[in-house]
């Protein structure tokens, strides 16, 4: 009112004035850019009254007549189905329900053809139809305003309204913004813009007040501050019979030029607002809510009749039907029904659009059904709607531009969407676009520039969704990495703990036989004790209960006491020898040891001595007993020279060791001889029968001693000759020497077997005795003969010479540093010496223990001769036997030194050096498994040199242990 | 003189004191690059096929980055080649794809249920956790997880895996491409049995 009187009273005025007022209150219509103005051809449809649409034999309703989810069948194939149920349910907050337009039967839940470009089938309920329309009871309010925004906005949703615009946009979401959104204008679009398309004039025509009703359920809905009815100038009949039916309330009425696409929401609320919606934004966030005029009908007689959506008022047009018109049609009538109702001359058809000749699509099968959104049918002749040209080269004309009512590029985007380049297409707003085809409709080369937008914002969705599905795949993928690592983390960790405990088990085990041979030796030795002290005791017995049996007993036992605790302390110092304890230690231990035995010794001589004075007649076993001391004493002696030349603390010790290895052997011998000279003497005195024969073998101990002293000597002297030039003899063939060490070996073993045989058929006690000597001679000829094996088998890889390249010249010395000089002659020739050397001791000490043995045997054989002195013999027997072996040992020793050169410079492979350890190896189980036999039966002489074996057996292993590791590592192999 | 000594001066000054600003701001608002491993995976279709000869599409793009070249995608198509191209700025390449010409074309597996012994196979093979199923009992694949990559086809001893094409559904439908120059638009039907 104001602004007409406004108007008026300026009039006069200037055009500054009115462009003042202009400005003040801004003209009743806006603009928007672009636009085009196509021929309308609604005056084909705009001159009849809506008419009844046909009634089908059968109604389709695909579930999909809107935007969202589809919705949900609640009826099976088979129900009968009255006018206006619902015959499916929304599902989820974006859809819409279904109702059955009329009555029927359901025939088929199925896929059909639906109202879709790509001609796919979609599920569709499929109702036959009875023909009685009957209705299902169902009743409206009069006065909507009775009912809450939210019961209205839920009986529109259940009512099944879509925008029936063209989008189809469930309507209940779009009337149900929340308190928080304020709605400035609500816009009723009745545009209609489209060529041919009448159904909106029509309706607004015929049912404005219906119409009107909507928009104001709509308003009590929304709340707006002002609700605007846009239509364009080509409808004046529309336009008056709008007004006249909203005269009075406070809806505007916009007319506004008519101009292609108006219609289009944003468009429209620029036109009626001069609001822009930006780029991304919805109508609601600058404050305006869209409606169809459909829409507002459908809602006033969902809300006030109670009836559902179950037709729409749908424009059958084009020259190829002979009465066009608008007709209310039940959604899911197939479009073939619609065309024979309308008068369709087949031949004339052309093309078959539904929607707008503009945004429409061509239908490729007229089985498809009329939805929610078709405002329009056209049935078009190939004159009407010509098959489009050729498409033509851009010519850069720029008129796209001009038109594009988006504010768009069209021109890039189609070089862009033509390239497959989307993301340039996208910065060009390619999703901006509204398909409207005003583009199309301009470009002079007849290019499709709307399908190739489409095409491309397809591509664009497709790229989203496959890189939200890509997104997924590598996160499961991850997941399942991540799952499996850690399933193999724990596997491989519980394999550590596997091999860790079983490494453990293995040490233990490992380390068992060390601490099994001192507590073996130990429990020998106390088992020999208690044996001894039995013996005494019976002799003690024998001896008719002299004076002093008691105090010699209680002499005994302090003395086995003493020695106990030395051989314990023997035991400690072993097992914390491989447990690197100080070699000063040990050896300090040692001689604490020795200076108890000796001390033990001293007295028990002492004690024998008063006996002797006394006349006792255990004078004899008291001095036995005082030679097993010292023998005891010997050992420990002996035991500490070799922690002497083990400790790492006298650097010098080993290059003595193989004098002090002789000079003990010397020691020995010269022991040995006194023994026996003293032995002799005995027997002369007693008159013994084989007084000369012990003389004589006193004789030839002797001369070994002197023979020893003089190797001693040697030796000696070739010690510090390392620069002396010594003369280099020919090397003595190590398989030679080596067979005949073999020879003695087992000739020895026959012997022993001999010797063994003989006492068992005498009857003789020590028989089993004898037996185990012959078993551990049989080993060490066994043994022999490995080596044997293992020379020959090494010697073809050695060329002809095998002592020449030696370096260390030196038992002890074998794990010396190998960067000693290599091909050392002189070392060589020293060595082959003391070879020879240590051989000749070893040969005549073994040789004195035969001797002895079989005297020994002989005397045994004998009846006359005395226990006492088979005893003294037996021990005399051993203690050479001792002597023979340590020979031997040492013997060993060197020739493993030998042997170890010849590997060092032989480069003997790893399976060598592997074979050889497992043989060193399990020759010492053999030797441990042997010592454990006789632990019960041997005595403690055989023990004693069981475990000086089982040590140079272990010192053997040690050093092939010791070699394979080197090898090992040299070849830079991990174990 | 002394002028030019002095604005000589002054520009030092300057200098120093711009670089000093320059050389603490490039240290405090140091920007972490996305490490080109994580943008060649992004392009990379994941679907852990292993036709490029790697466990994985994010081994492979670890492969690129030391220098691999980047056409051996099949799933990912020439697009993908393109898109590397681009990243990389190597030279281009076209897709090496091994005379395989439907490599593109999306499938996903199908177990036909009947015929499966429900030996688990598949299940241990598939990337991306896609199968379902127990042993002894009949193995389904999710089609939404399913990334076609194949590598189920082969472990199954029974041969009762299938790749199917994916059809388009509406919802993935998509416009085709117009012919190009000289091309009409084919949007004529034939009208029949009306």
């Amino acid at each position: 009112m104001s602004q007409t009187l406004s108007s008026k009273t300026r009039k006069p005025l200037s055009v500054f004035a009115r462009l003042a007022s202009g400005i003040r209150r801004p003209a009743k219509v806006h603009d928007f850019h672009g636009g085009i103005h196509p021929p309308e051809r609604k005056d084909i449809s705009n001159g009849t009254a809506i008419a009844p649409g046909p009634m089908p034999a059968q109604l389709v309703l695909p579930l999909n007549m809107h935007i969202g989810a589809p919705a949900k069948p609640v009826v099976e194939p088979g129900d009968r189905v009255l006018k206006g149920q619902m015959i499916a349910e929304p599902s989820g907050a974006v859809s819409a329900a279904i109702h059955a337009p009329t009555s029927g039967t359901i025939s088929a839940i199925g896929p059909r053809p639906i109202q879709h470009p790509s001609g796919m089938d979609a599920v569709c309920i499929v109702i036959d139809t009875d023909g009685k329309d009957e209705w299902i009871d169902h009743s409206g309010v009069a006065d909507y305003t009775e009912l809450s925004p939210g019961e209205l906005v839920d009986t529109i949703r259940h009512a099944g309204i879509a925008g029936m615009g063209g989008a189809g946009f469930p309507t209940s979401i779009k009337v149900n913004l929340g308190d928080h959104q304020r709605v400035e204008e609500l816009i009723i679009n009745a545009v209609e813009c489209e060529p041919y398309i009448t159904a909106d004039d029509r309706l607004m025509r015929e049912r404005a007040d219906e119409i009107i009703t909507g928009i104001h359920i709509l308003q009590y809905l929304l709340n707006p501050r002002r609700t605007l009815i846009g239509i364009e100038d080509n409808k004046p009949e529309a336009i008056s019979a709008i007004k006249r039916a909203c005269k009075g309330c406070d809806i505007e009425v916009r007319v506004v030029p008519t101009k292609y696409p108006s219609g289009g929401e944003k468009q429209i609320i620029q036109l009626l607002t001069g609001k822009e919606v930006k780029s991304g934004q919805l109508p609601a966030q600058v404050g305006v809510v869209c409606q169809n005029v459909g829409t507002a009908y459908a809602i006033k007689r969902a809300i006030v009749e109670g009836e559902p959506l179950l037709s729409r008022v749908t424009t059958l047009t084009g020259e190829g039907v002979s009465q066009p018109g608008n007709v209310e049609v039940l959604l899911g009538t197939p479009v073939r029904d619609l065309l024979l109702h309308g008068g369709v001359k087949p031949d004339n058809i052309g093309r078959l659009v539904m929607g707008g000749p503009m945004m429409g699509f061509t239908l490729h099968n007229p089985a498809v059904p009329v939805v929610k959104t078709t405002n329009c049918i056209i049935a078009a002749t190939l004159e009407e709607l010509p098959e489009p040209p050729p498409e033509q080269a851009c010519i850069r004309c720029g008129s796209c531009a001009e038109v594009c009512p988006a504010n768009l590029l069209p021109q890039q985007l189609y070089w862009h969407a033509k390239n497959d380049d989307l993301e340039r297409a996208q910065h060009h707003n390619l999703m901006d676009c509204i398909e409207c085809g005003a583009c199309a409709y301009v470009c002079p080369s007849h290019i499709p520039l709307v399908q190739y937008y489409r095409y491309a914002k397809g591509e664009v969705r497709q790229q989203a969704a496959d890189q939200v599905k890509a997104d997924k795949a590598r996160q499961r993928f991850e997941a399942r990495q991540a799952r499996i690592e850690a399933e193999k983390a724990e596997k491989e960790a519980r394999r550590q703990a596997r091999l860790e405990a079983n490494r453990k088990k293995k040490t233990e085990a490992a380390t068992a036989p060390s601490v099994d041979t001192a507590a073996l030796k130990q429990a020998s030795l106390e088992a020999s004790k208690a044996y001894k002290a039995a013996v005494k005791a019976a002799k003690e017995a024998e001896a008719n209960g002299a004076d002093n049996a008691a105090e010699l007993k209680a002499e005994a036992d302090r003395l086995k006491a003493v020695a106990d605790k030395a051989k314990a302390a023997v035991r400690d110092a072993k097992s914390a020898a491989p447990a690197t304890a100080p070699a000063e230690d040990i050896v300090s231990k040692l001689k604490k040891q020795v200076g108890d035995a000796s001390s033990a010794y001293k007295t028990a001589v002492k004690a024998a001595k008063e006996a002797e004075a006394n006349g006792d007649d255990n004078a004899a076993a008291l001095r036995a007993k005082a030679d097993e001391l010292k023998a005891a004493a010997d050992k420990l002696k002996a035991e500490l020279r070799d922690a002497k030349a083990n400790a790492p603390a006298t650097p010098a010790a080993p290059q003595t060791d193989p004098v002090a290895a002789l000079k003990k052997q010397v020691g020995d011998a010269s022991s040995a001889y006194k023994a026996a000279v003293k032995a002799a003497k005995e027997a002369e005195e007693n008159g013994a029968d084989n007084a000369t024969e012990l003389r004589s073998k006193a004789d030839e101990l002797k001369a070994k001693a002197d023979q020893l002293k003089a190797d001693l000597r040697e030796a000696k002297a070739n010690a510090p000759a390392t620069a002396a030039p010594a003369p280099a003899p020919a090397p003595a063939d190590p398989l030679g020497e080596l067979k005949k060490q073999v020879g003695e070996a087992s000739s020895a073993y026959k012997a022993a077997v001999k010797a063994a045989k003989d006492a068992e058929e005498n009857g003789t006690d020590n028989a089993a005795e004898l037996r185990a000597e012959a078993d551990r001679l049989k080993a060490e000829a066994d043994r022999w003969k490995a080596e044997l094996r293992e020379a020959k088998a090494s010697a073809p890889a050695t060329p002809k010479a095998p002592p020449t390249p030696t370096d260390t010249p030196k038992a002890p010395e074998a794990e010396a540093p190998q960067s000693l000089p290599a091909a050392d002659p002189e070392a060589a020739a020293k060595r082959q010496k003391r070879l020879k050397a240590l051989k000749t001791a070893y040969n005549m000490a073994h040789k004195q223990y035969k001797e002895a043995h079989a005297a020994l045997e002989r005397a045994e054989r004998k009846e006359e001769v005395s226990a006492d002195e088979l005893n003294a013999m037996q021990q005399k027997v051993d203690k050479l036997k001792a002597k023979s072996d340590v020979a031997r040992d040492a013997l060993d020793a060197l020739v493993e030194e030998a042997k170890a050169d010849i590997r060092a410079h032989t480069g003997k492979d790893l399976k060598t050096l592997k074979l050889e350890a497992a043989r060193a190896e399990s020759a010492l189980a053999d030797k441990q498994q042997e010592l454990d036999q006789q632990r019960d039966s041997a005595s403690e002489e055989t023990l004693e040199a069981l475990s000086s074996e089982l040590q140079a057996l272990e010192a053997e292993a040690q050093i092939a242990r010791k070699a394979l590791k080197q090898a090992v590592e040299e070849q830079g192999l991990q174990e | 003189m002394t002028a030019v000594l002095i604005a000589v001066a002054a520009l030092l000054a300057l200098a120093a004191v711009f670089g000093a600003v320059l050389g603490f701001a490039s240290e405090k608002f140091k920007v972490e690059g996305d490490p080109i491993v994580d943008q060649i995976d992004s392009l990379l279709p994941q679907t852990q096929c292993g036709q490029c000869g790697h466990p994985g599409c994010r081994p492979y793009a670890e492969a690129i980055a030391e220098g691999e070249e980047h056409n051996r995608c099949p799933p990912g198509g020439q697009d993908t080649v393109d898109a590397l191209t681009d990243l990389l700025g190597r030279d281009e390449l076209t897709l090496d794809d091994e005379g395989a010409e439907d490599a593109d074309i999306p499938k996903v597996a199908y177990i036909r249920e009947d015929e499966c012994i429900g030996c688990t196979k598949c299940i241990q093979a598939c990337p991306v956790d896609a199968i379902v199923g127990a042993a002894k009992l009949m193995h389904t694949v999710i089609v939404d997880e399913c990334t076609g990559c194949d590598l189920c086809v082969e472990p199954c001893p029974v041969d009762c895996i299938d790749m199917v094409e994916v059809k388009p559904t509406l919802q993935t439908w998509g416009w085709q491409r117009p012919a190009g120059i000289g091309e009409r638009p084919d949007s004529r039907i034939e009208v029949v049995n009306l």
